[in-house]
């Protein structure tokens, strides 16, 4: 059993490619102009995971639970209160800002939004090259239109397309610009935060199944953040479960939807409704709603919703505990060594 | 059981520099009394539209140009403006997606509820605030006294939306028409306020239209389902029939591709992740609507004649007023015996509105 602190969701075997430790990002609440810091926002409170090279682990959660942040912290969008973020063995909270931008070729993301993630006054095939140009890669500009080109048909999209502006297509189409402009550099990571969230039925399928197809082409790791679990499970090899900036549960694909140990895990499962009218079944609903990540609640953040609690619950504060090889959870439902009563 | 409200070839346009755009393109649909009739499809499909469209509150530069919509036995149509507003709130209630933007930030809760009750049913003040705690408590808003004193930023996003219902029927409708009232709101509370307009329902004795692009929502709480598709209704059906032998393509195509939990597999280690049934191509731009049927060039059946004609929209089964009586298919037969449906697609029947 690992000490408290390990590595929340860590990759079986082999090194992994992205390593988060103990990461924590508390944003100050201000009132007033000059009546200074009232309180903190503690988004993301000490966060670990890892990611193995070509693996998807999914970040699932819901608002206010801290998996963009958690996201954007690694990405150095936002600069982290505390912890380290190791990707390739290179802490990347310790490089200067130099070092960082040539790492960014190997990090790369993709937004929710294909509406207001696409500069509107670029060309879809500029918006492609953009990243290449940054980085110089590509002896000419020749070649650099035809990576672009082929970029662009490797997403699905007709190169002949490229002079056209993002409002001209549709919102899959752009999700497809965002990807194939994700992909210019051959990143070894993608942070995809909720890619397909914002886009229809039918066509955030086509977007799953080319972001699956291009990691069995390219190896590349996603960190893929999402709320629709019925999404996860088709696309992840293990699952974190975030509440109100912790891990609560994480766990490969198979442990989180076979056997959710966490009553926060099993609430959200039971709450996605199922399309399927003669399967409607039986569900407990959650009361309340999630506290504020400004003052989460003593013990257990998921105590006061939690239809399990007992006694420990609302004093102390579970530890992330492995119950199970690779199967980890914080409950004191659970009680390992450091559970109920430890930490 | 007789219909609340019937709705007969409605169309609603909109005129912009670019063209003439068909929203809303000879619908028609009825609801009966307690029912809860689901709207779904995906974005553009014209669903929000046909909600306006049901209280005439179509923002310009759109109209309805054509249709009856038919309330309890009186077309709403043809009605001045002054006595459309007896409608609105009183018999058909509308609940909106965004529960942030459907509030106003500078007055409270209490009074933002409240305020209907003041100018629909001549309240007091102090009667119609005592009214809004009360509905306050029925939307199953804790402690409302203190809440109903707060501002709409003081609230989390659920209860927004639980005030929002319990603004809706604050005049007692009997209808209530809910536009993407969970789309907002994490799955957790969305199951909570499914929950309660489920209970609202019952206790009102509500007829419910639900509209949605969530396949899972509408299954839970729809008893009849029909199918938007590019401004029509493509398919009209009962929940278990419409998911256990959906009829027209796109219904098929739409069904397959949403991931459901517990369908995924295991891929062998080091395996294929099994891939979605996805749609090709996208939702057509109504200003560039295709020939024929709006689907065709996404139809994996497409024929000749969906490419030159628009398949009219058609009922199924015994119950049909088909001239010849369809027979209805026998997937759908055996699915649930005694069921009707409608359906828009030449596979179904001919371009003369024959069965095939």
């Amino acid at each position: 059993m690992r000490p408290a602190g390990g590595p929340g969701a860590a990759p079986p075997g082999g090194g992994p490619l992205l390593e988060v430790r103990e990461l924590t990002k508390h944003f100050p609440i201000r009132r007033g102009l000059f009546s200074g810091v009232s309180g903190w926002v503690r988004a993301v409170d000490g966060v670990s995971l890892s990611i193995a090279p070509g693996e998807t682990l999914a970040l699932v959660g819901e608002s206010g639970s801290g998996k963009t942040t958690t996201g954007r912290c690694i990405l150095r969008l936002i600069e982290p209160t505390s912890g380290a973020v190791r990707f390739d063995g290179a802490n990347l909270l310790a490089l200067p800002p130099r070092a960082m931008r040539r790492m960014r070729r190997r990090i790369q993301v993709i937004f929710q939004d294909p509406y207001g993630s696409l500069n509107p006054r670029m060309r879809a095939g500029t918006i492609v090259r953009e990243p290449l140009d940054i980085h110089r890669i590509g002896a000419s500009r020749r070649e650099r239109d035809e990576r672009v080109a082929a970029l662009l048909r490797r997403v699905g999209l007709d190169p002949a397309m490229r002079d056209r502006y993002p409002h001209e297509f549709s919102g899959g189409q752009r999700q497809r610009i965002g990807v194939a402009r994700a992909l210019a550099l051959q990143p070894r990571l993608i942070v995809a935060d909720e890619p397909v969230s914002a886009l229809d039925v039918s066509v955030q399928a086509q977007v799953i199944n080319l972001l699956m197809d291009l990691q069995e082409e390219f190896g590349i790791a996603y960190l893929f953040i999402a709320h629709d679990l019925a999404v996860v499970e088709r696309i992840a090899d293990r699952v974190a479960v975030m509440y109100l900036g912790l891990i609560v549960e994480s766990g490969t694909r198979e442990e989180i939807f076979k056997n959710p140990l966490h009553p926060y895990t099993r609430a959200l499962l039971q709450a996605i409704p199922i399309p399927d009218p003669a399967r409607a079944r039986e569900r407990q609903v959650l009361r309340g709603d999630p506290p504020s990540p400004a003052q989460p609640p003593p013990g257990c953040r998921f105590h006061p919703r939690c239809p399990s609690a007992f006694e420990p619950c609302a004093r102390v504060e579970p530890a992330l505990m492995e119950v199970a090889p690779g199967h980890r959870v914080a409950c004191h439902l659970y009680p390992g060594e450091g559970g109920a009563g430890g930490s | 059981m007789p219909s609340i409200l019937e709705v007969e070839d409605l169309s609603t346009h909109f005129r912009t520099d670019a063209g003439e755009v068909r929203a809303v393109d000879h619908v028609s649909f009825r609801v009966d009394e307690g029912e809860t009739l689901g709207l779904v499809g995906e974005s553009g499909c014209g669903k929000s539209i046909t909600a306006l469209s049901l209280l005439r509150l179509v923002p310009s530069p759109g109209r309805i140009v054509s249709g009856r919509i038919v309330y309890r036995g009186t077309d709403l149509m043809p009605l001045p403006e002054k006595k459309m507003r007896r409608y609105r709130g009183r018999e058909i209630a509308l609940i909106f997606q965004e529960p942030s933007t459907a509030l106003n930030p500078v007055f409270t809760i209490g009074y933002q509820i409240a305020e209907g009750l003041i100018v629909h049913k001549m309240m007091k003040k102090k009667e119609a605030l005592r009214e809004a705690v009360r509905l306050m408590h029925v939307a199953r808003i804790p402690d409302a006294e203190r809440r109903a004193r707060e501002y709409p930023h003081q609230l989390s996003g659920g209860t927004r939306q639980r005030v929002l219902i319990a603004m809706a029927l604050a005049c007692r409708p009997s209808l209530l028409v809910a536009d993407e009232p969970t789309t907002a709101l994490d799955v957790t509370i969305q199951a909570e306020i499914l929950d309660l307009l489920r209970r609202l329902k019952e206790e009102f004795r509500l007829s419910l239209i639900l509209i949605t692009h969530n396949l899972g929502v509408i299954a839970e709480t729809a008893d009849r389902i029909a199918v938007m598709y590019a401004g029509r209704i493509v398919e009209e059906a009962g929940a278990a029939d419409l998911f256990a032998s959906p009829l027209h393509p796109y219904t098929q195509a739409l069904l397959r591709s949403v991931p459901r939990l517990g369908e995924a597999g295991s891929p062998p280690a080091g395996g294929r992740k099994k891939r979605l049934p996805a749609i090709d191509g996208s939702v057509p731009d109504l200003l560039r609507l295709p020939p024929g049927c709006a689907f065709h060039p996404r139809c994996p059946d497409v024929m000749p004649e969906c490419r030159e004609r628009v398949p009219r929209f058609l009922p199924l089964g015994a119950s049909g007023t088909l001239p010849a009586a369809a027979p209805r298919p026998a997937a759908r037969a055996a699915a649930a015996p005694g069921s009707t449906g409608a359906v828009a697609c030449f596979k179904h029947h001919d371009p003369e509105g024959r069965p095939r």
